[in-house]
């Protein structure tokens, strides 16, 4: 496949707008505002494309957006690009951020105008300096040329733009947690429904959509919404997709591909990782980041890397962080490292999250360094069962307790190994740590 | 800073922001449709214009905003970027999440703190240097990752640490 949001990224200066038009860059926002798009027409053509989320759900984006009421009372309508990147394991939203940011503006203001929004925010991360920085040049470019601010290119339509800073919270990539975040608050989830699209930031409709997501309608429009649902392994897993592959791979780094790309051809492909590392072999992947469940070695046979595939496999493609450990990888620790992720950014709100995630690492820690009792590995499964499921106000819960759940159950073995020699079974760390 | 300490501690002293940053904070307000919603960016505003956020800064924010001083102080023990005390020229970051973790994140940090003769959290005594651990940055593909105040450094190694912490000691 052609490159698609990654075209620009490798050009000289691909972050101004001069190189942006000249690559053809908002002829997409030219042709709805000046060929008489209506927003409705707009929404259907990404519906049309299949487009799904890429943030982590992959919920059909048209259909989200079509949830805001007709009659929202008089209401203004909100749009939130969620740059809140800060899943383990996930680049690509920095990426498109840091070298193509026009392509996401011109996204979200053909997303604001769908949607009938005029006001607009980025949600970015607080340690994204530079990208805040360079969205922010872009954007002033862009009120300057006229695609943002007031009558859009002679048009009727108008829309504000503004970057907003996080501050180091996890949570907030949460849709509702970004909400809050934005109001001024802590940044912890509320209770759906309402879902945001009918209350959302302000007490207003509101839609939340991520980085990638958004860059992807602006090829939607420019390509049309059949060019785009032909990419992709079937027509509920469409267009282009950027993966993040890290860990003990030869070449880590964001790959574009179709929806669908074989999990062992990015791993082991010569577009893509070309293999493991000093030739070890695979034990285990995450395939979607660190709230994804670990799949083993035959797993990851004939696991195409879309939303249905990875599900398919019981595990889901989250954002699409391909996380890779090689048979030296003790499994103990690289859950325990996972677990310390959760306990430190759990923001709460709900007694069995916050009790949970800390407690989790506490029992994987003592398993670790060979304190372990045999009957904690059952205790690991039994704190896993009772917090989530529907136990807490949001998912991340569930994504905490996917890496101790899934390599306990996987990996077995190897928690015994350690609870009964005080040791890792590929030594190294802990072998140090019981002595 | 950190998510070890709750407690936004005092610098003994008043704070009003220079007019220039004032001028910041209309300009922020003026993009959102409640006083609340500014209250991350002018946080922000108050972290670059003393380094660290004190309880007065804190009130300050509060006053302006007309937010309860308690609000802004449960938003700020929340967030973990906020600095509630004075933290080192250069805030040392080291990311120790899974993909920089399989890449031998810390060790890099066992040898900062080695050379530096100081622990996580902790500030050399010349205030050159604060070193903390943080949760992955986004920098998987050049793990180990890190930070240094707002520029990142990757993919990091044993050599390349101590030839960018021998520039960062040499400067004043």
């Amino acid at each position: 496949m052609e490159p698609v949001l990654t075209a620009r990224i490798g050009k000289p200066d691909s972050v101004s707008i001069a190189t942006y038009l000249a690559d053809g860059g908002y002829a997409a926002l030219r042709k709805v505002l000046t060929e008489g798009w209506t927003p409705e027409r707009v929404t259907e053509e990404v519906k049309k494309s299949g487009l799904r989320g890429r943030g982590g759900a992959g919920f059909p984006c048209g259909v989200k957006w079509g949830f805001i009421p007709k009659d929202t009372k008089g209401k203004p309508i909100y749009l939130l690009c969620n740059a809140d990147e800060s899943e383990p394991g996930t680049f690509k939203d920095r990426l498109l951020m840091e070298r193509d940011p026009h392509q996401v503006i011109e996204g979200i203001i053909l997303s604001a105008y769908a949607i009938k929004c005029r006001n607009a925010y980025i949600y970015i991360r607080g340690e994204f300096y530079d990208g805040a920085r360079i969205l922010n040049a872009a954007i002033a470019e862009a009120y300057a040329k006229g695609f943002l601010g007031e009558k859009i290119l002679g048009s009727n339509y108008s829309l504000d733009l503004t970057v907003h800073r996080g501050a180091g919270a996890y949570i907030c990539g949460e849709e509702t947690g970004l909400i809050e975040s934005l109001e001024g608050k802590r940044g912890q989830p509320r209770i759906k429904p309402p879902f945001p699209a009918v209350s959302g930031v302000f007490s207003c409709p509101t839609i939340v959509n991520n980085v990638e997501t958004l860059s992807c309608v602006v090829h939607i429009i420019n390509r049309g919404a059949e060019w785009f649902s032909k990419i992709g392994r079937n027509e509920k897993n469409t267009g282009p997709k950027l993966y993040c592959l890290s860990g003990q791979v030869n070449r880590p780094g964001v790959y574009e591909a179709a929806l669908g790309l074989p999990l062992k051809d990015l791993i082991f492909g010569e577009a893509y990782g070309r293999g493991m590392k000093d030739g070890r072999q695979v034990k285990a992947v995450i395939p979607g980041g660190a709230s994804a469940n670990m799949l083993t070695a035959a797993e990851i046979e004939d696991c195409p890397l879309d939303f249905d595939g990875v599900a398919a496999k019981g595990s889901m493609l989250g954002s699409a962080a391909i996380i890779v450990m090689n048979e030296d990888t003790c499994i103990v620790d690289a859950a325990r490292n996972l677990s310390k992720f959760f306990s430190h950014e759990s923001c709460g709100q709900c007694t069995p999250c916050r009790e949970g995630t800390p407690w989790l690492h506490k029992v994987l820690s003592r398993i670790e360094e060979g304190q372990g009792r045999m009957e904690d590995i059952e205790l690991l499964e039994r704190i896993c069962n009772q917090m989530a499921n529907g136990m807490t106000i949001c998912v991340f819960a569930d994504a905490a307790i996917a890496p101790p759940l899934s390599s306990v159950r996987k990996f077995k073995d190897e928690y015994r190994y350690h609870v009964e020699h005080k040791r890792c079974l590929v030594g190294s760390r802990a072998e140090v740590a019981a002595v | 800073m950190s998510h070890t300490r709750y407690r936004v501690e005092e610098a003994g002293e008043p704070r009003v922001f220079p007019p220039e940053a004032m001028a910041r904070i209309e300009k922020i307000l003026a993009r959102y449709p409640t006083k609340q919603a500014a209250l991350l960016p002018v946080l922000w505003v108050a972290q670059e214009t003393w380094g660290w956020i004190s309880k007065e800064a804190a009130e300050e924010v509060a006053r302006i905003l007309g937010l309860p001083a308690a609000h802004v102080d449960g938003v700020l023990t929340f967030y973990t970027m906020y600095n509630l005390r004075p933290v080192g020229k250069n805030l040392l970051q080291f990311c120790t999440s899974i993909s920089c973790h399989l890449a031998g994140a810390e060790r890099l940090v066992e040898q900062c703190s080695k050379r530096l003769g100081i622990g996580l959290e902790d500030t050399t005594p010349d205030g050159k240097f604060t070193m903390i651990e943080v949760e992955c940055i986004a920098g998987c593909d050049r793990a180990p990752s890190m930070m240094v105040n707002d520029a990142y450094h990757e993919p990091m190694d044993e050599k390349k640490l101590e030839t960018l912490l021998d520039r960062l000691s040499g400067e004043r």
